[in-house]
């Protein structure tokens, strides 16, 4: 593949470079990595040709750790360090880990924020370290792959992720080095996997069954827009729960009690598997256990048999499935394409079900483990600039509201669900004391009345307000929620401009400090040197501001700009040339800020006339 | 040329300031405008253009949620001319719509109790649609036809009784739903 990176002598900063993207699907069970190649997607094999990296890391007392099939070998021997299914752990206090309960065997410590760490060998680990460790090793068999660092990746989340466990999930991709483009809805990337934002408008069903977790989407394609309705699902249900039933069920055929060891345990669940995954292609499979008293039993399964035994737990999914359609408001007959994701929609029963539930066959041409990841790398490939012709565009929705805590612990609506982001709303608050010069706010997220009811993401504190007679300060507080659904807070005292300061204290959610802190020891740890790395940032930042600013300028700089204003941009970004070879790396940064800074009304002006481009041909008489 | 930041909702979608709008049209515009705006159009751009590309997204967003639905037009429209209407505000005491209004809430509280709940649910949630759509004539002809401005003021208020209305019905259903599954 870097053979067709190589370009003409002198081409070399060409602006349709080929940028190298990928796709990360983060997964509870396995995590996956994808990228295209060639005009195709698909996901990329580690060095032994295995697609699927196990999401588990094993901690060493050495201070080093070991990622995927080889941490997942000995999590029954090392289970304090080896830690499974961080993500359900991803942007939740240590209350709810606490509630989460005793399947997770670790030892938790709280740590400088209420993000709850993990205690191992190798020192305390929060979730979004583990993730990030998950992400390094895929970022590194990307690398070697493509033959070069990564420019950007799309990693997915669960459409219902709040937005502590977005940010999470983002803090997790900073700390393994990767530049985030987006945070994609799992249920969207799979749509998009099979071309569906191609197709033709409608509502599309996303049913997500995997190891331990169901997921139903309904998602509305209006024009290019994918709006996910409603979600729904069962965090615990999967296709192990499948493997549980057929263990139980040989468990009674070779007449073995309840109470077995451990080892026959893990040996009825695996022969369970097995016998699952061959009956998806036959029609019996064959069974042989050695049992504890040394005897062998053998016994024989056939598709039928299995289909009732796990008939129950398919209907299970289909409740949900209920409610989400409801949510939605529309009817089963309205789903035009049912998209499938996880490997147990590979069970022909859970298939069958399903097309019978909607009336409709389900799609499977895309392997079940690998559509999302699929669906992640092709709109990686968009937001790196590789298509710059494709119209493709992709509008979420926020899945939760944002409101804020008031009087007697009751909830505001600021910004209702589902509605289109990136969104703002503004707020206007007075001060109800003489001389107030600070305030406190508390935003959270969910859809009950009570503030208790829903999940707190911050408390911010308004400083600097100046003083005035109670009620005459005017607060405007400004919510933003970026495309990737992220919060940010900001607050302006109007009647005298001065902005107000503000802390944000994330509820669940590390503080920049903190990631500093990790991001610091991490690449201690790997030996880089922090003050090259951050001075390669800047100059890195430097070049694509100036890049962007001369092809801009080049395009239509004496279209939007009198001399004078081009004078002062040319002269900003001249010293930014200059200081861009040298090795102070504050320097570098102020005058990059400076460049923005003077140039604001050009990037302003430009964007208005794109705007009014889309609109060209429509005036206003038109419709008269 | 004004930024797009200052503008009005209608300005920005180069609407006339109507409020019978073709919602195809505005559908299609929306979609260009967000095509050459939105975020993901400047993922690898500089940090001050993806800056200025959100407040532009969100500006479109807003004011497409507005124009799109048919009390919030309604709402924005008598705000553009002077009459702020809160979310709270009940309409004025007229005796033949507060006596509708209870009839309502009557068949409402009483659908429990009939042979198919669900059903009659239906054709409460139907007759509830026929009469909002029926307002939304009202405010039409007396937002676009220049008559007095204060003749908007009440469909939009019987509007918003209807709304909160067809909240509830869905809740209702939600929750027959829940039990009969």
């Amino acid at each position: 593949m870097a053979l067709l990176q190589i370009s003409e002598p002198g081409q070399t900063t060409a602006p349709h470079q080929h940028r190298l993207a990928a796709g990360i699907d983060l997964g509870t069970t396995n995590s996956l990595v994808a990228s295209v190649r060639s005009g195709v997607a698909n996901t990329l094999p580690d060095s032994e040709g295995r697609h699927l990296l196990p999401s588990v890391v094993r901690y060493l007392e050495d201070g080093g750790h070991q990622v995927g099939a080889d941490a997942k070998a000995l999590a029954t021997r090392d289970p304090l360090n080896t830690i499974i299914s961080a993500k359900r752990l991803m942007g939740r206090g240590l209350q709810d880990v606490k509630t989460l309960g005793s399947r997770l065997p670790y030892e938790f410590v709280s740590g400088e924020s209420a993000m709850p760490l993990i205690h191992t060998v190798a020192g305390d680990r929060s979730p979004v370290q583990v993730s990030a460790d998950i992400l390094k090793e895929l970022r590194q068999r990307a690398e070697n792959t493509l033959g070069g660092e990564l420019s950007g990746v799309v990693i997915t989340v669960p459409a219902y992720f709040d937005d502590a466990q977005r940010q999470a999930t983002k803090d997790a991709g900073k700390l393994a080095g990767l530049n985030v483009l987006r945070l994609l809805n799992e249920p969207t990337a799979a749509a998009v996997a099979y071309g569906l934002d191609r197709g033709r408008d409608g509502v599309i069903a996303v049913y997500d069954l995997g190891g331990g977790t169901f997921d139903i989407s309904i998602l509305r394609l209006n024009q290019g827009v994918f709006e996910v309705m409603a979600t729904a699902g069962d965090s615990a249900l999967g296709g192990d729960d499948m493997d549980r039933l057929i263990a139980l069920w040989m468990m009674e055929q070779a007449g073995v009690s309840d109470d077995v060891n451990h080892s026959l345990q893990r040996c009825l669940l695996h022969e369970a598997c097995a016998a699952k995954e061959t009956l998806s292609a036959r029609e019996d499979a064959d069974i042989s256990l050695v049992l504890e008293d040394g005897t062998q039993w053998q016994g024989r399964l056939t598709r039928a048999k299995m289909e009732a035994l796990i008939e129950p737990l398919v209907k299970k999914t289909l409740a949900p499935c209920r409610r989400a359609l409801r949510d939605a408001g529309v009817k089963g007959a309205d789903v035009q394409e049912i998209v499938m994701v996880g490997g147990s929609t590979r069970v022909p029963k859970v298939r069958a079900m399903v097309g019978g539930f909607f009336g409709r066959d389900p799609l499977v041409d895309i392997d079940p483990d690998k559509v999302v990841a699929i669906g992640a790398a092709v709109q990686a490939d968009v937001l790196a600039g590789n298509k710059p012709e494709d119209e493709m565009l992709l509008l979420d929705v926020i899945p939760l509201s944002l409101g804020i805590e008031t009087m007697g612990g009751l909830t505001e609506k600021i910004i209702p669900r589902n509605t289109t982001i990136p969104v703002a709303r503004a707020q206007e608050f007075t001060t109800f004391k003489d001389g107030q010069t600070a305030m406190a706010l508390h935003v959270v997220q969910g859809e009950r009345e009570l503030v208790d009811d829903c999940r707190s993401l911050a408390r911010f504190e308004l400083r600097d307000i100046p003083a005035m007679t109670a009620g005459a300060a005017r607060i405007r507080v400004s919510y933003q929620v970026d495309a990737d659904g992220l919060l940010s807070v900001t607050a302006e005292e109007q009647t005298s401009g001065v902005q107000a300061h503000i802390e944000v204290k994330p509820s669940y959610g590390l503080t920049d400090g903190e990631i500093e802190t990790m991001l610091r020891n991490s690449l201690d740890h790997a030996g880089e040197d922090m003050a090259a790395r951050q001075l390669r940032e800047q100059q890195v930042e430097a070049d694509r501001v100036l890049e962007a600013l001369q092809a801009a300028l080049r395009e239509d700089g004496d279209k939007f700009l009198n001399a004078e204003e081009r004078n002062a941009i040319e002269g900003a970004a001249d010293k930014l040339v200059r200081l861009r070879g040298g090795d102070d790396k504050r320097a570098i940064k102020k005058a990059i800020e400076k460049l923005e800074a003077v140039s604001t009304v050009y990037v302003d002006r430009r964007m208005n006339a794109n705007i009014q481009k889309a609109m060209a041909g429509h005036t206003v008489d038109e419709f008269k | 040329m004004s930024s797009i930041l200052t503008q009005d909702h209608f300005e920005l979608f180069s609407l006339p300031q109507r409020y019978v709008l073709e919602r195809a049209e505005l559908d299609e515009r929306y979609r260009n405008m967000q095509r050459s705006v939105h975020p993901d159009r400047y993922a690898s751009a500089s940090d001050q253009e993806r800056r200025i590309s959100m407040q532009q997204t969100a500006k479109i967003n807003e004011a497409y949620e507005v124009l799109k639905d048919p009390l919030k037009r309604g709402r924005y429209l008598l705000h553009l001319r002077g009459y702020d209407i809160d979310d709270q505000q009940t309409t004025h005491q007229d005796p033949a719509f507060l006596m509708k209004q209870m009839e309502l809430r009557e068949t409402l509280a009483g659908i429990r109790e009939q042979a198919d709940p669900l059903q009659a649910l239906d054709r409460l949630a139907q007759d509830i649609l026929n009469q909002y759509q029926a307002l939304e004539s009202e405010l039409a002809q007396a937002l676009d036809s220049g008559e007095e401005i204060e003749l908007a003021v009440t469909p939009v208020l019987r509007m918003q009784f209807f709304k909160r209305l067809q909240e509830e019905v869905q809740e209702l259903e939600a929750d027959l739903e829940d039990e009969l599954y």
